[in-house]
């Protein structure tokens, strides 16, 4: 099939306009990284005026950044794990069960990313803080508050992406497995979920991201004990001087992992969304 | 009872999941220290940085181990986040023992009763008021009320200068407003501006607002507590700060970006040679300054009006209300108001004795601590002292901080103007303390 | 991540069914409660439960004087609903410009980053070399954690020291005064240029999967009668693309409409009236000057806001589609 030359243009325009649009901070950012504090603090060049890596020996010192960048692994990964179990068991019920009360989960699981923040940010702060009186549990200032806060905020779309994507497998595998013996879950777990491994990966990394990017929480939940780098990552600019150079090696830092990971994994993101929600 | 139950249930079951998922990351964040071994200390961001802060303080915290056996767990907390942390603390009663607050926030705190009232026995527990500073003591609480803080370090806004760039253009530093208006100008040139402010830190801009008004004989709030922003010293005293940006064109307009911490780097790099800031010396040598090659006087007042320089800024301590360790507590604030301690911290961040007596040496320059020391007792007026200044520092400050904008971005702004931002700021105080 | 750390917890909730009945349609009814149970906790107990205790604090004078113990603070009635919706007022009169930025901003977002990651995904269908390339850099600010990205937004919209103002006035040589970004009425152009740039992505990401499940016999087929790719696209790609497209625009409206980090990362303290998104705004309101039942009202507002606009977009869509 050809294609006209208005088509052409329009995908090399598209496709050199927004190339540029994303690349350009990306951009800066590690150039700017690799910059002496003059170069930062003077006008803006393009090019370092000479290539250093001291910002990228100097951000663990200014900030404690590697204890931020743990805590944040830990934090993350718990919630990621968790939240993936919980979504796995809820689309499974979604996807294959009629039930009273279905749709009033499903509205109530979309409705909830109507809430604004801002509104129970404080309540959830005094719940938290009343489990700690009744029963000794400690959930502020530890990683296990800011863990089941996030596990929560991924859950919606995981359940509905998720639900989706066991749509699609057909109903015969698992009856196929029942008919072998097994039950319900032993059907999702042999069965389903094998066959929903992209979805599964797609969910996982869409939480990951999640927790790995909460600003609001994290600045309330976290004391230096469990800092998570979104509000460390902070702490730089409230030194007298802005170390830009020095910032901007600590977000290139704390990005690689993530990115490198979802641009690896980007197939079964891509795949797990076009078989899940998105038919 | 039912939402009670089922919020404890699901959180016993999801704690039991975190902690099965994950190897328990409850890490050993003690809040509240139970029994008298140790005690939670907030302190707040006092010297060139977080870890400056916890260098300075941990030797003075171990030395209190040493002599009472009660641990102290340190966590110095930047301003920005400060105010959030001991409002989410006051809110939950999830607190530290004791806390170090910007002392503009005293009256502000002591009406939230979450803080342990220093009655006559707390007093006699910490030495006794009659070891502060009046002027210090002053800013503990509002008046009439038993204080809920006590003084720790002392801190004044003066005018710093350089020495060098004054000496090369035949200056003295400026007695008055417009002298200090006329060596600006006389220093503004060739892209260098005369005078450097924090223009965009909301509460800097809120205290000039103050500073200006109060030379004007303006006050801020009547008897009854009402504000009274829109009154006409406290515009004219706006515009005057205003206008060394607008009219006189004597800061440049980018500082409208510099927030509270900053912009001591261009006045120690020698690139601007006036700044107006709050007891800045630690954070000036710190950038590689000499103490000689500066110098500082009160920020001046102009020719005929009221002499006010500054308010007794500074820090002070707070112990929180429900502490379970309230004589260790006590103890705490006991040593860290002594004289030993007071001249060891004072002398490593740079700020001023609260103590009557105590001589004003730091950072080994006698020379300048006097002079503040001076400002700090003779020249200063202590911010209103009722429950809405922190809200008069937010609204004025940040309204403040849009004008700035505008001036910088090169619009003009009028008196109507400015008054008519301050009436808004006004009824937003009054909504919220009404 | 395998699907083995699955198991452990698995085993709990099924023991029983496990034993009873081999074929659960039939019997077992509470299975799919079991199933949903550990969801629904969380949701209620971290979500749901603090909401409602948030619209209890909008009943309530919570300010200052009794935030540390709440219990004694006075009922408020509708007070806090009426100094907000009073927009004589100060709080007022800010709260609902607030509003309107929201608006706009939102429309602007949404709608831009709905065009942008149309015509990206539109333009990768086909196969070329360097796709996978290009696809892979679309999904970068995706990919970046929030903060980060924002964080280098701000760098370059710095005054003196910024990327922007360099290339617009040192190399294209634009004249005039080089502009502040962040402060004043173009920090709302700077927030959009942000939001844009982040939310972008994820619109491509979204028609680019859904794009996928088109298949190409019906493109081919259309071909065939002659039809244009602009037609193509009117006629094909926009219907089949229409399940996506509802649920895409829904969530992006609803998370630009509560967007609290953009501004809070790229404003910091002193945000613009300009910028002064709402959720921004509540906090700002709650958290500086202690009014939580004030911020609680507003939030309330907020939400009956959303709820009503998500309401009327689903049956507006639902019944456009049984018409169709």
């Amino acid at each position: 099939m050809h294609e006209t030359t208005g088509v052409k243009v329009f995908r090399v325009a598209v496709i050199t306009v927004l190339a540029i649009f994303t690349a350009v901070p990306v951009y800066v950012m590690i150039t700017s990284s690799m910059k002496p504090l003059r170069d930062v603090q003077g006008p803006f060049t393009w090019w370092p005026s000479e290539i250093t890596l001291a910002p990228f020996v100097d951000m663990w010192t200014t900030v404690p950044l590697a204890s931020y960048f743990i805590n944040s692994v830990m934090v993350a990964s718990a919630a990621t794990i968790l939240s993936l179990i919980i979504a796995v068991f809820a689309s499974y019920a979604m996807s294959r069960y009629k039930f009273f009360g279905r749709s009033i989960f499903s509205t109530t699981i979309l409705s909830t990313q109507m809430f604004p923040g801002v509104l129970f940010l404080l309540p959830l702060f005094l719940i938290f803080v009343n489990i700690n009186a009744a029963t000794g549990i400690q959930l502020v200032g530890t990683m296990g508050g800011l863990i089941i806060t996030y596990l929560t905020f991924s859950l919606p779309f995981s359940i509905w992406m998720l639900a989706g994507y066991f749509d699609g497998i057909p109903h015969e595998l698992d009856e196929a497995a029942k008919v072998d013996g097994c039950g319900p879950v032993g059907a999702l777990v042999r069965v389903v979920l094998p066959a929903a491994r992209p979805g599964l990966i797609a969910v996982a990394i869409f939480s990951f991201m999640t927790s790995w990017g909460e600003v609001l929480f994290a600045s309330v939940m976290t004391t230096e004990a469990n800092r998570t780098l979104a509000v460390g990552l902070q702490l730089y600019s409230t030194q007298s001087d802005v170390y830009w150079n020095q910032i901007m090696a600590a977000s290139l830092v704390v990005s690689i992992p993530i990115v490198v990971a979802f641009l690896l994994l980007q197939r079964n993101f891509v795949a797990g969304l076009t078989a899940g929600g998105v038919k | 009872m039912t939402i009670r139950t089922l919020t404890a249930a699901a959180a016993i079951a999801a704690l039991a999941l975190a902690t099965a998922a994950c190897g328990s990351p409850s890490s050993s964040s003690s809040q509240n220290s139970e029994g008298g071994k140790t005690l939670t200390y907030w302190a707040s961001n006092t010297g060139t940085s977080l870890d400056h802060d916890k260098e300075v303080l941990t030797p003075q915290l171990k030395k209190f181990e040493e002599k009472t056996g009660i641990k102290v767990d340190l966590e110095v907390i930047g301003w920005n986040d400060l105010q959030t942390r001991i409002q989410t603390a006051v809110t939950s009663g999830q607190a530290p023992d004791v806390v170090n607050i910007g002392n503009t926030w005293a009256s502000s705190l002591q009406s939230t009763g979450a803080f342990l009232p220093m009655d006559e026995d707390a007093m006699k527990a910490v030495g006794g008021s009659d070891k502060f500073l009046e002027a210090a003591l002053e800013t503990a609480g509002a008046p009439g009320q038993v204080p809920t803080s006590l003084p720790l370090y002392g801190m004044v806004y003066g005018l710093y200068y350089n020495k060098a760039m004054f000496a090369e253009a035949g200056l003295q530093p400026p007695k008055t407003y417009e002298e200090m208006v006329s060596a600006a100008k006389k220093l503004t040139k060739g892209g260098q501006f005369g005078l450097s402010l924090r223009a965009g830190s909301y509460s800097t801009n809120a205290h000039f607002a103050f500073l200006n008004s109060a030379q004007n004989g303006a006050e801020l709030f009547d008897a009854d507590g009402k504000p009274t922003f829109a009154s006409d010293g406290v515009v004219a005293g706006v515009k005057r700060y205003l206008d060394l940006m607008q009219s006189e064109k004597v800061v440049k307009p980018s500082d409208v970006q510099v927030d509270s911490g900053q912009g001591v780097h261009e006045f120690a790099a020698g690139k601007v040679p006036m700044i107006l800031g709050a007891t800045i010396d630690s954070a000036i040598l710190a950038d590689g300054m000499k103490a000689e090659e500066y110098g500082v006087v009160p920020y001046p007042a102009p020719a005929g009006a009221k002499d006010i320089a500054s308010f007794p800024a500074g820090i002070n301590l707070s112990v929180f209300k429900n502490t379970k360790n309230k004589d260790g507590a006590l103890k705490f604030v006991e040593f860290m108001t002594s004289s030993e301690t007071q001249t060891a911290l004072n002398d490593k961040f740079g700020t001023l004795p609260v103590l009557k007596g105590a001589k004003p040496t730091f950072l080994a320059d006698t020379e300048k601590a006097k002079v503040l020391l001076d400002i700090y007792a003779t020249q200063s007026k202590p911010l209103p002292l009722v429950a809405a200044e922190d809200q008069f520092e937010s609204t004025v400050g940040k309204a403040m901080t849009q004008l700035f904008s505008k001036v910088a971005s090169g619009s003009t702004v009028n008196e109507e103007e400015i008054r008519g931002v301050l009436e808004t700021a006004q009824q937003q105080v009054a909504a919220s303390a009404g | 991540m395998s699907v083995t750390t699955v198991e452990p917890p698995a085993q709990k909730p099924t023991v029983r069914p496990q034993r009873k009945n081999r074929r659960p349609k039939s019997s077992g009814w509470w299975m799919p409660y079991a199933l949903l149970a550990p969801a629904v906790m969380f949701v209620l107990a971290i979500q749901v439960l603090p909401m409602v205790i948030g619209i209890c604090m909008s009943f309530i004078k919570l300010t200052k004087a009794f935030i540390a113990n709440w219990g004694s603070a006075p009922a408020a009635g509708l007070a806090n609903y009426s100094i907000t919706v009073d927009f004589n007022s100060a709080v007022g009169k800010s709260l609902l410009s607030s509003f309107f930025v929201t608006c706009g901003f939102t429309v602007l977002v949404v709608g831009l980053s709905w065009m942008l990651g149309m015509a990206a995904a539109v333009v990768l269908q086909k196969q070329f070399w360097g796709r996978g390339f290009i696809r892979t850099l679309f999904l970068i600010p995706y990919a970046l954690p929030v903060y980060a990205g924002i964080i280098a937004w701000k760098f370059m919209f710095q005054k003196d020291t910024g990327a922007i103002n360099h290339f617009l006035f040192d190399n294209l040589h634009v004249g005039g005064e080089k502009p502040f970004w962040l402060i004043g009425d173009s920090s709302f152009v700077a927030m959009l240029i942000v939001a844009i740039w982040r939310l972008w992505p994820f619109a491509f990401l979204m028609l680019m999967a859904g794009l996928q499940s088109i298949p190409s016999e019906v493109y081919e087929a259309s071909a065939v009668d002659g039809a244009k790719p602009w037609r193509q696209w009117r006629s094909i790609t926009l219907p089949m693309l229409k399940p996506v497209n509802v649920v895409l625009i829904l969530v992006m409206f609803l998370w630009t409409f509560n967007d609290f980090n953009t501004p809070y990362v790229l404003f910091g303290n002193s945000q613009p009236p300009a910028g002064d998104l709402i959720a921004f705004h509540i906090y700002n309101a709650s958290f500086l000057t202690w009014n939580f039942g004030l911020g609680a009202a507003m939030s309330v507002l907020l939400l009956l806001f959303l709820l009503l606009v998500t309401g009327i977009y689903l049956i507006v869509v639902n019944r456009r589609s049984r018409r169709a």
